[in-house]
């Protein structure tokens, strides 16, 4: 389109206002299992299906276990999925194993149906020597090369238009991958969603951009994030596919994210989808949220549990039994603090990789800056120690 | 060899580096068909596709946003922002995404391949914002590089390093003497070292240290000076971070005395840390105070820019306290 509009010039004075346009949710399954009249169901078999179960019961196994242990100070800081399960997972299996993936940071279900391990997560909440981010970041912020999942980082957003550029990169190697991007209803309001959604219509890129609307930013209730209808239709100003899915609503998910990565990949555009869902958690364990919402309402949203939903339908395909999900849930509470236990006992990296990974090679002014930390814990070494006792066997 | 303006050394660098490698993938503003707006990517387009050079949207956020996210992919951006002065949209990706990228992961993803190129600098009647130059800004983010050229044969074999160096590089182009600085430059393929100085005039009684489109000055005041009988140590700093701290020091060893000069203003200028910096390596050496000429701390004036720039004669005058304190 370009300035010239008038092959659809009109004579009557008429503003169009904001609230003309609403957009629908698409649901597949009621909250008993059942489908919804009409609804076609997504081609997904058994064996995809248990997966993203397991997937979905180890998140909420691992989000609890590692809130208690963050209550016990056992480790610095903690944020859970909980609620967001059937979105975050839903979205990874009906990718293929090698697209990309650029996350906020709430969105480790996809990280665990990837095939993440109890031990790399704990590595990493730890902090510890086998940590692949050698203990540089906050807790939550997974990284995993060969997983194609690309490090989190805390500024909310800035991967929106990094995800962008990554598929570009992929529409230029020719290799049938896409990047997929995951944000926050309240990271949609930053101006890096605004250039990545831009960019990515206009240099036709196969990226799909993700939103978990969750209702809260933080304390910011949604309508106080934005005043129009949600993020879906801001797809539309762009020139962009968009779709609103029920966040709680695993095939719902499932079967929007294969139609939208078959368009991202066959026709090299872009596609927004917005899943609506519930923070039934705090935001973070720095966070408590009965000062800014009701119990009422965050047992209105428990009834609508994504992973009791998706065990309804489950049982009634008669490919899971409740004996096996009591299993299940067993098994995975003992996997998670039998892990937790074992890597919490690892001591932190070495004092040398403070320096390594700022450049490729560390500049002569960085060594030097560590020659002269290493002289003073070698001076004050009971003031520092996890790091003074190996200073020597270098 | 070949006689080029310091743009059109800037192109065939640009040229060079996409013939040599496919991932390498310039764009921008402008960038694209039209050559960008003082013409530093003409013919790209043309020769390399549109997949290889295009105009991006206006959005120096998405640009270098945009431009992280193909690095960490494996491609070799090259990505342009118009002045200097409209990159601070993209500080945030600067500064917390693309300069920690490898840290954060533990080498898991970098971006390394990413190089920013930006016309900055004053004198070009451009007031505030067509005349800035930044680089202190940047100077404090441990994990980036900068880079500024002083003339074509430099632009061209740092910015051939800057695209090719494993680590994100922010190269400033200094746009008042995009055409008047015109050199041999060698046709062939070459680099220049990143993170080393060049002493341009050896001397004994002082150094004096600029960089990029500065150097003219200090080349001016220090013909000034010579006729007085004082005998400068010219050194461009060409890279300002990482910093090469060997050279200078060796330098004020043998003469005694340092004087800085830079676009940008003085509180907070990059002119502040080398002089801490050889403060703390040469103090016994030190026959005079560190001298600083530098912009002053205003915005960029457009009436008055004569009068604000660091100019020749601010520094001859420096250079003759310093000698005579």
């Amino acid at each position: 389109m370009t300035a010239d509009t008038k092959n659809r010039a009109i004579h009557s004075l008429r503003f169009i206002r904001g609230d003309e346009l609403q957009i629908p949710t698409y649901k597949v399954l009621k909250q008993d299992g059942t489908p919804y009249k009409g609804a076609k169901l997504p081609d997904l078999d058994k064996h995809t299906a248990l997966r993203i179960y397991k997937a979905m019961v180890r998140t909420r196994v691992l989000d609890e276990r590692m809130l208690a242990a963050q209550r016990q100070g056992r480790l610095s800081f903690y944020m859970q999925s909980t609620g967001e399960e059937a979105t975050t997972v839903g979205f990874a299996a009906a990718l293929d194993d090698e697209d990309m993936i650029m996350a906020q940071y709430r969105e480790q279900g996809a990280l665990v149906y990837r095939g993440f391990t109890l031990e790399e997560f704990m590595n990493q909440l730890f902090s510890n020597e086998r940590d692949y981010g050698k203990g540089r970041q906050m807790p939550i912020h997974y990284g995993s090369s060969k997983l194609h999942y690309m490090t989190i980082s805390s500024p909310l957003a800035t991967q929106i238009p990094q995800a962008t550029g990554y598929a570009y990169g992929q529409k230029l190697a020719g290799d049938g991958k896409c990047t997929v991007t995951v944000f926050g209803e309240g990271a949609a309001s930053e101006g890096d969603f605004h250039a990545a959604l831009n960019m990515a219509s206009v240099l036709k890129v196969p990226v799909i951009f993700l939103c978990r609307n969750n209702g809260y930013a933080i304390s910011t209730p949604s309508n106080e994030q934005f005043a129009a209808d949600g993020i879906a239709p801001r797809a539309l100003g762009y020139g962009m596919h968009t779709i609103r899915v029920d966040g709680n609503d695993i095939l719902a998910v499932y079967a929007a994210t294969v139609e939208a990565r078959r368009i991202a990949v066959e026709e090299n555009e872009p596609v927004l989808i917005e899943a609506m869902s519930y923070r039934l958690a705090a935001h973070s364990s720095s966070d408590d949220p009965s000062g800014y919402r009701s119990k009422k309402e965050e047992e209105n949203w428990a009834s609508k549990d994504p992973l009791s939903r998706m065990k309804q339908w489950l049982l009634l395909q008669e490919w899971w039994s409740e004996d096996e999900d009591k299993q299940l849930y067993d098994i995975d509470r003992r996997d998670v603090l039998a892990t937790l236990k074992e890597c919490e006992k690892h001591p932190i990296p070495k004092l040398e990789e403070m320096i390594t990974d700022v450049y490729d090679v560390p500049p002569p002014l960085l060594k030097e800056q560590l020659e002269q930390l290493k002289e003073h814990i070698r001076k004050y070494p009971e003031a520092y120690p996890k790091t003074a006792g190996r200073l020597d066997n270098e | 060899m070949s006689k080029m303006n310091l743009l059109q050394a800037v192109n065939n660098a640009l040229d060079i580096a996409m013939a040599d490698n496919p991932k390498v993938i310039c764009f921008g503003e402008d960038v694209g068909g039209f050559g960008g707006v003082f013409r530093a990517t003409s013919n790209l387009q043309e020769k390399y596709g549109r997949d290889r050079c295009f105009n991006t949207p206006l959005v120096e956020q998405g640009i270098i946003g945009f431009a992280n996210g193909l690095a960490s992919q494996g491609s070799v951006p090259v990505a342009e922002i118009q002045f200097a002065d409209y990159i601070f949209p993209a500080f945030d990706q600067i500064v917390n995404e693309a300069a920690k990228f490898r840290y954060r992961s533990g080498d898991l993803f970098n971006v390394g391949g990413l190089t920013i190129r930006t016309p900055y600098g004053g004198g070009i009647a451009g007031g505030h914002y067509h005349s800035q130059s930044p680089e202190a800004y940047f100077a404090q983010t441990p994990g980036l590089k900068v880079v500024v050229p002083r003339n074509p044969h430099q632009a061209k074999g740092l910015l051939l390093a800057a695209i090719r160096d494993p680590n994100p590089v922010i190269f400033f182009e200094p746009k008042r003497i995009y055409r008047a600085s015109v050199g041999e430059v060698p046709d062939e393929d070459y680099q220049l070292p990143l993170g080393s100085a060049e002493v341009v005039k050896e001397g004994s009684d002082i150094t004096l240290l600029a960089w990029g489109a500065q150097m003219e000055y200090l080349e001016m005041a220090d013909q000034l000076a010579e006729k007085d009988g004082i005998s400068c140590e010219l050194i461009d700093l060409r890279t300002i971070v990482p910093w090469d701290i060997d050279t200078v020091v060796a330098s004020v060893k043998k003469t005694g005395r340092l004087l800085i000069t830079h676009e940008a203003p003085y509180t907070g200028g990059f002119g502040g840390e080398i002089s801490a910096a050889i403060q703390e390596r040469c103090f016994l050496h030190l026959e005079s105070p560190i001298a600083r000429v530098a912009g002053m701390d205003t915005p960029y004036p457009l009436a008055l820019e004569k009068e604000y720039i660091a100019d020749h004669l601010k520094i001859y005058e420096a250079i003759k306290q310093s000698v005579n304190f």
